[in-house]
C-alpha cells in the first residue's frame, strides 16, 4: 500500500511533541473558561469573516457569557453558503486556544520575561527614538500585514508616513505583487476582475499555478457549479499533479518557471488557426501585433523543448479555450512567485485579451488572492512603493493625502529624513534583511542600515533565504513581534536580548471591514473581547503613536477612547474620503453593515440584491463603488464590462497610459459602456474636461468650491475630494477613469513584451544562452542580482528542481494553524514529495528522513513522501512549517506554553535568491537542490 | 419517520477536511480520536479519489450484532448510537465495522481499549438531550435541536450530504443528471442495501 500525505498521521496524540505542554499555561493569566452549551447565558449570534484565505467565507459565531461556544453554518453568505474548509471550520479555536502569546514579553539573557504594556511601549519606543536620532527614520522597518482589517491596514500605512519612512510593506509583496503590477499596467486595475460566483457562467476555466482545492477550497464549490451545470472544461497547468488537477479534464504538466513559454505556446495555436477575437482586439487592445511577433517563435517543437508539454496537448488546450467561451483564467503563487513573475501575469492577461474574454461575465482574470485581507491591505497601501489607493509617492500623492488627513504637508515632510527619501520607494519585505546586511554605500536612498525590525503579523518562514535572515536578525538592535502568536521570528535567530513579543488579538476579537479577493467589502462584528492581555492592532498603533509623539496629528479625524482604542468607523470614513482612484469611497460602514445584515437577499450567481433594503446593489459593493456613499453606486461586479452602464456597475478599460503611443491611438475605438454619452474612447476626467464638454454646470456649488481648492481646472477624478467630477461623469454614464484600450505591451517594464527567461537556478543550462536572465541592477534601494547568479552552473551537484506550495490544513507560515490542535492533528510532519525514480536513484525510502541540500550550503531535514505527484527531477515542499532549523528542533526557545503543536523545517531555509524585475517578488517556485538519506 | 443517511459524492470531495474539523469543533472530540476522516486512494496519480468516512449508521449494523455488552441501539431515524456506560472496550465492533468507524482512546492488543467513541450523526447518546452529561460522553445533539450533522452542513463543496436518505439521494441524482456521470455514492451498498430493521432497541 502506498502512503498518502496523511499516512504520516500518527495513531496517538501522545507521540506529538508539545502536546503534553497543553496544561503549562501560566497560572497568573487565565483566559475566559472555554464554554459548554450548558453555561448559563443567552446565545448571541455574531457574524465575522474567516481570517485565513481571501475567498471571504462568513463565519457565524455563537457566543455565551462572552465565550465563543459554537460555530454555525453561515447559510446566508452568498459566497460560502454555510460551508468552510478545515481551517474555516476550526477558527473558533483562535479565541479558545492555549498557544497564544498571552502578555507582552521581552527576551532577556535568552529568557522570556513578562512586561506590562506600558513598560513594553516605553522601552521599545525609547529605543526607536534613539535609532531615529542616530540613523534617521528609515532605520526602523514597519512590516505590516494582510491580517489587518482595512481600517488597521490604512492606519498602519498612515502611521509609517507619520513616523517618516517608506520602509513599510506587507506580504502582498511576496504574494501577488507581480499580479498587481502586471495586470494594472495592462488594463488599469490590478485585482481579480470577476468573482468566485461569476465562474458559474464560465464555459472554460484555465488554472495556471493555482491549486484551490488546497489554497481556496470553498472556491471549488463555484468551480464545480460551472463544470457540473454549465459543462465547463477545467484545465489545470501545474508542475505537480495537484488535488485540483485530479478534478480537471486536462492536466498540463509544465516545467517550473516556463509559464510565458507555455502561454505563448497555447497562443501560437490560437493565432495559427485564427481563433483570436479580431474585433475585440481592434477596438479594445493595443500592441497585439508585437505579441504576435514573439508568439511566432513558440512553435510546438520549441515550446515542448522549453516547457516539456507536447504541441498536441497545447493544440487541444487552445481549441478547448476557443470553443468554450466565455472562459476564465485563474492564477496564484505558481505564476506570481518568479523572477519573471510580471512577465507571467501579463502573458496570462494577453491570452485572455486575444480570446476577448475580459470584461465579460464568465470570463475575466480570476486571480485568487491569498490572505483574508491581502486585497484590502494592498488597496490601502501597506506597501513600500505607494500611499493608500495606489497613489504612489510623488509630491502630488503626498499632497492629496495631506489634504485628506487635514495635515500640513510641510510638517509631514519634516517627519522624513528629507523630501527625496519621502518620495523614494522603500525596501520591500522580500529583502528587508538585505537592508540590514548590505553596505549602505551600495544602497540608494538608504543612508544607514535598518536597525530595528517590527514584524506586525508576518511569518518570517514564508520568505526565502532564511540563513541570511538569521544573520540579519542577529545584527539588529531590536526585533519587535506584534502577533497573536510568537511566530518563528521569536525563535529563528540566536538572539538572547532585545526581542519583544506583543500579543495582538485575532480579527475575531475586534471589528471592521475586510476586502475579499473579488473586491467585496464585508464587515466583521467583534465575536469576543480580546483574550489574555492581547490588544487589537489599531489600539497598539495608538499606544505607539502616543509614545512616539504624533498621536494628536495621526488621529485628528478619528475618535480615540480612553483605553487608546481608535474608533474603527471613523477610520473607514477617513479612507472613504481619499480613496477615489479605486472607488473605496462609496462603501461607508453603514452600507457595508447593511449588506452583512441582508446577505440572504443577494443572488448567488450575479451577487446582486434582488429586492430588500439594498435592492440592486452588488454584494459588498465590489470596488470601484464610485463617488460618495450618498451617491449609492452599487459596486462593480465584473471589471471592464461594457454591457452595463457605469452607474449600474459597468466599466471600460482605464485610460492610464496616455492617449497615444508612437502615433497610435490608445483610447478605445468606437466602443463604450452602455448608455455612455461619449460614443467613443475618451481620456480620464478632469475639471477642464467637464468644462470642455459643457458638463461643469452639473456640479453643485460645494463641489465646485472643493475642486477649486485642489487645483481648479487641473483637478482630476482622483484628487477631487468632493467626488463631484466622478458624480458628473457617471451622470452622463462615462467612466471617471476614461475609456481606453488595454495594452498588451508595457513599454515601461524591463520586458515590454513578456518573454521567457530561464530561472536563476536552472537545470537547463543549454537554454541559458538563448533565454538569459536580466543584468544585475539596483532598484527598491537595493542592488539586485540576476546574471551574476545565473552564470554559475549548480546543476551538476544540484540536479533536482525544488518547488514549493500549500497544504489545505495550514496557512502562510503556519504559526496560527499549527497552534490549532484540530488542524495540527491532520498534518503532523514536514515532508518533501519525491518521485519514485529520484527516491530510488538516491537510496531514499518512503517515510524515511532525508536531507535536502541547497546550493547555498543550507539544508533541511524532512520526511520523504515518495509519490508520482511530482515528476522525476522535481521535488516539492510545503512552506507552512517552522520551528526547526537545519535539523535542530527549536521548541525550547518558544515562550513557555506558546509553542505550536507541530513544528518542522521551513522549506525557505533551502530556498534561494531571486526577485521579480519589477516588484521584488521572491522566487519560491524554481530553484535547485539535491537529496540524500539522513 | 425518515431514514437518516450519509452520502458521499466522491466526484466533489477535494479532501479539504472541513468535515473532520467541523466534527472536532462541534463535538469536542479529543486529539487521536477521529470520528470522521478523509481517505484518499491513488494519491498523486490520475484517478485520485477522496472519500470522507465515518460511521454510516448501517441499516443492519454489524457492530450491533457482535457487541457482547449490547451497548448499541438504533433510533427511529436509523441512527446507530451506543452507551458509553455499558461499553467494555473489547473492540469487537471495530473488527465488525466495514468502515473502520469505532475509535478507542487506548491503543492495546489486550485488555480494555477504553470506551468506544464514534460518529453519532450529531445525535448525542443515551443521556438527557443536550445535557452536560450527553455532551461530555457523546458530543452535541444537533438532531434534537432540529439540525443536521455539522460535517455535511459545512462541507466546502457539498460532497458530503446528510439527512433524510430519500432527500439526499434526490440531490445526488439531480447532480448526476446535470453532469452526466455518477461517483457511486461510496459505501451505500454496504451500509444500506439491506432493508431497514424495524427492530429498535432502546436500552
Amino acid at each position: 500500500m502506498t502512503m498518502d500525505r496523511r499516512g504520516f498521521l500518527r495513531g496517538s496524540g501522545l507521540a506529538v511533541g508539545g502536546l503534553a505542554a497543553v496544561s503549562m499555561m501560566s497560572k497568573t493569566v487565565q483566559k475566559a473558561e472555554a464554554g459548554n452549551a450548558w453555561q448559563v447565558g443567552e446565545v448571541t449570534r455574531r457574524k465575522s469573516v474567516c481570517t485565513h484565505c481571501a475567498v471571504g467565507c462568513t463565519v457565524e459565531a455563537e457566543v455565551q457569557n462572552g465565550v465563543w461556544t459554537r460555530q454555525a453554518p453561515a447559510w446566508d453568505s452568498p459566497i460560502n453558503m454555510g460551508t468552510h474548509c478545515c481551517k474555516g471550520a476550526a477558527v473558533r479555536e483562535s479565541t479558545n486556544g492555549e498557544r497564544r502569546a498571552k502578555y507582552p514579553m521581552e527576551l532577556v539573557g535568552g529568557k522570556w520575561e513578562r512586561r506590562t504594556w506600558d513598560e513594553a511601549i516605553n522601552k521599545i519606543g525609547d529605543e526607536m527614538l534613539k535609532i531615529r536620532k542616530e540613523s534617521g527614520p528609515d532605520s526602523v522597518y514597519w512590516l505590516g500585514s494582510a491580517k489587518h482589517n482595512n481600517e488597521q491596514a490604512y492606519l498602519f500605512r498612515k502611521f509609517a508616513a507619520y513616523w517618516g519612512t517608506n520602509n513599510v510593506d506587507h506580504q502582498a509583496r511576496i504574494c501577488h505583487s507581480t499580479t498587481v503590477a502586471g495586470v494594472a499596467n495592462t488594463w488599469g486595475y490590478g485585482a481579480m476582475t470577476n468573482s468566485f460566483n461569476d465562474m458559474h457562467n464560465s464555459k472554460a476555466i484555465l488554472m495556471v499555478g493555482a491549486n484551490p482545492t488546497e489554497a481556496h477550497p470553498v472556491a471549488m464549490r463555484h468551480v464545480f457549479k460551472a463544470t457540473e451545470e454549465n459543462g465547463a472544461k477545467l484545465i489545470v497547468c501545474d508542475p505537480r499533479f495537484t488535488r485540483t488537477a485530479a478534478k480537471a479534464h486536462e492536466h498540463v504538466r509544465l516545467r517550473p518557471g516556463t509559464d510565458v513559454a507555455l502561454i505563448w505556446g497555447i497562443l501560437w495555436h490560437i493565432f495559427e488557426n485564427g481563433w483570436e477575437d479580431t474585433n475585440y482586439i481592434q477596438t479594445r487592445v493595443w500592441g497585439m501585433d508585437q505579441i504576435r511577433t514573439e508568439v511566432a517563435k513558440w512553435d510546438p517543437k520549441t515550446t515542448e523543448d522549453v516547457t516539456g508539454v507536447t504541441g498536441e496537448q497545447l493544440a487541444r488546450v487552445a481549441k478547448t479555450l476557443a470553443d468554450n467561451k466565455p472562459g476564465t483564467i485563474v492564477w496564484c503563487m505558481g505564476g506570481t512567485q518568479h523572477t519573471t513573475g510580471n512577465n507571467n501575469t501579463r502573458a496570462y492577461c494577453v491570452l485572455q485579451l486575444a480570446l476577448g474574454n475580459i470584461g465579460v461575465s464568465g470570463g475575466g482574470a480570476n486571480i485568487f488572492r491569498g490572505h483574508d485581507n491581502v486585497q484590502g491591505a494592498t488597496d490601502l497601501g501597506v506597501l513600500s512603493h505607494t500611499l493608500p489607493g495606489y497613489y504612489g509617492l510623488s509630491t502630488g500623492a503626498w499632497k492629496h493625502w495631506s489634504r485628506v488627513w487635514g495635515e500640513d504637508y510641510n510638517w509631514l515632510k519634516g517627519q522624513f529624513a528629507n523630501q527625496k527619501e519621502m518620495e523614494a520607494i522603500g525596501i520591500p519585505v522580500s529583502r528587508w534583511f538585505d537592508g540590514v546586511l548590505e553596505d549602505p554605500k551600495n544602497m540608494e536612498n538608504q543612508p544607514n542600515p535598518i536597525r530595528a525590525m517590527v514584524f506586525w503579523g508576518h511569518a518570517p518562514n514564508s520568505q526565502t533565504r532564511l540563513p541570511d535572515m538569521r544573520k540579519a536578525m542577529m545584527k539588529l538592535d531590536m526585533l519587535v513581534i506584534v502577533d497573536p502568536y510568537p511566530t518563528v521570528s521569536a525563535v529563528l535567530s540566536d538572539r538572547t536580548d532585545n526581542v519583544w513579543v506583543l500579543p495582538a488579538t485575532t480579527q475575531f476579537e475586534t471589528y471592521g471591514s475586510v476586502t475579499n479577493s473579488n473586491r467585496s467589502l464585508q464587515w466583521r462584528e467583534k465575536v469576543v473581547d480580546p483574550v489574555f492581555e492581547s490588544l487589537p492592532d489599531h489600539t497598539i498603533m495608538a499606544k505607539f503613536a502616543k509614545k512616539l509623539g504624533f498621536a494628536k496629528e495621526l488621529f485628528r479625524n478619528i475618535e480615540v477612547s480612553s483605553a487608546d482604542e481608535p474608533k474603527i468607523e471613523d477610520i473607514t470614513a477617513e479612507f472613504n474620503r481619499g480613496m477615489w482612484t479605486i472607488g473605496y469611497t462609496g462603501q461607508s460602514p453603514e452600507r457595508i453593515k447593511a449588506h452583512m445584515a441582508n446577505q440572504k437577499t443577494f443572488d448567488r450567481t450575479t451577487l446582486q440584491a434582488v429586492g430588500g433594503p439594498v435592492d440592486g446593489e452588488y454584494y459588498g459593493m465590489p470596488w470601484p463603488s464610485w463617488g460618495t456613499p450618498e451617491m449609492k453606486h452599487p459596486g462593480t461586479p465584473n471589471l471592464y464590462d461594457m454591457s452595463k452602464p457605469v452607474s449600474k456597475g459597468g466599466l471600460t478599460f482605464r485610460a492610464r497610459f496616455g492617449v497615444e503611443r508612437n502615433g497610435q491611438n490608445l483610447l478605445a475605438e468606437g466602443v463604450y459602456s452602455k448608455d455612455s454619452e461619449i460614443k467613443d474612447g475618451y481620456p480620464e476626467f478632469t475639471m477642464q474636461m467637464l468644462m470642455d464638454l459643457g458638463w461643469d454646470g452639473d456640479l453643485t456649488a460645494d463641489e465646485r468650491k472643493a475642486i477649486d481648492a485642489v487645483a481648479g481646472p487641473k483637478t482630476n477624478w482622483k484628487t477631487d475630494l468632493s467626488g463631484g467630477i466622478q458624480r458628473v461623469a457617471i451622470k452622463h454614464e462615462c467612466a471617471p477613469f476614461g475609456n481606453a484600450k488595454a495594452r498588451a505591451v508595457v513599454w515601461t517594464f524591463p520586458d515590454p513584451v513578456p518573454i521567457h527567461r530561464e530561472p536563476l537556478y536552472t537545470p537547463r543550462r543549454d537554454l541559458v544562452a538563448k533565454y538569459p536572465t536580466y543584468p544585475d541592477r539596483t532598484f527598491y534601494r537595493l542592488p539586485t542580482l540576476y546574471e551574476s547568479i545565473q552564470k554559475v552552473d549548480y546543476s551538476k551537484d544540484f540536479p533536482i528542481i525544488l518547488t514549493s506550495g500549500r497544504l489545505v490544513e495550514y496557512e502562510g507560515g503556519g504559526d496560527e494553524t499549527r497552534s490549532n490542535p484540530w488542524l495540527a492533528e491532520l498534518q503532523q510532519e514536514m515532508f518533501a514529495e519525491i518521485n519514485p525514480r529520484d527516491a530510488n536513484d538516491n537510496g531514499i525510502s518512503e517515510g524515511a528522513w532525508i536531507w535536502l541540500n541547497s546550493p547555498t550550503g543550507a539544508k533541511v531535514k524532512v520526511k520523504a513522501l515518495v509519490t508520482e505527484r511530482v515528476k522525476p527531477g522535481v521535488v516539492f515542499m510545503p512552506f507552512h512549517f517552522g520551528g526547526w532549523y537545519e535539523g535542530e528542533d527549536l521548541r525550547s526557545k518558544y515562550p513557555p506554553g506558546a509553542d505550536p503543536y507541530v513544528l518542522g523545517e521551513s522549506s525557505n531555509t533551502a530556498q534561494t535568491y531571486g526577485y521579480d524585475s519589477v516588484t521584488q517578488m521572491q522566487e519560491t517556485k524554481v530553484t535547485l537542490c539535491n537529496i540524500t538519506a539522513a | 419517520m425518515a431514514r437518516a443517511k450519509f452520502l458521499l459524492d466522491s466526484a466533489r470531495c477535494i479532501e479539504c477536511n472541513a468535515c473532520v474539523t467541523a466534527c472536532k469543533n462541534e463535538n469536542g472530540v479529543p486529539w487521536g480520536i477521529n470520528r470522521r476522516r478523509v481517505v484518499t486512494i491513488r494519491d498523486g496519480k490520475p484517478g485520485e479519489t477522496s472519500v470522507s468516512v465515518a460511521c454510516m449508521h448501517c441499516s443492519d449494523a454489524p457492530c450491533m450484532a457482535v457487541c457482547p455488552a449490547d451497548v448499541f441501539y438504533q433510533t427511529e431515524d436509523g441512527i446507530v448510537l451506543h452507551s458509553k456506560d455499558l461499553c467494555i472496550g473489547c473492540g469487537y465492533c471495530f473488527y465488525a465495522c466495514p468502515f473502520g468507524a469505532p475509535q478507542f482512546p487506548k491503543a492495546t492488543n489486550f485488555g480494555s481499549r477504553g470506551k468506544m467513541d464514534k460518529c453519532t450523526f450529531c445525535a448525542g447518546g443515551p443521556a438527557e438531550n443536550n445535557s452536560e452529561e450527553e455532551y461530555e460522553k457523546y458530543g452535541r445533539n444537533r438532531i434534537a435541536e432540529g439540525k443536521l450533522p455539522l460535517c455535511a452542513e459545512m462541507c466546502s463543496t457539498s460532497a458530503l450530504l446528510a439527512g433524510d436518505g430519500d432527500v439526499i439521494a434526490d440531490v445526488y441524482r439531480q447532480r448526476v443528471v446535470a453532469r452526466g456521470f455518477g461517483s457511486g455514492a461510496w459505501g451505500w451498498n454496504t451500509a444500506y442495501n439491506k432493508p431497514t430493521s424495524e427492530f429498535s432497541s432502546k436500552p
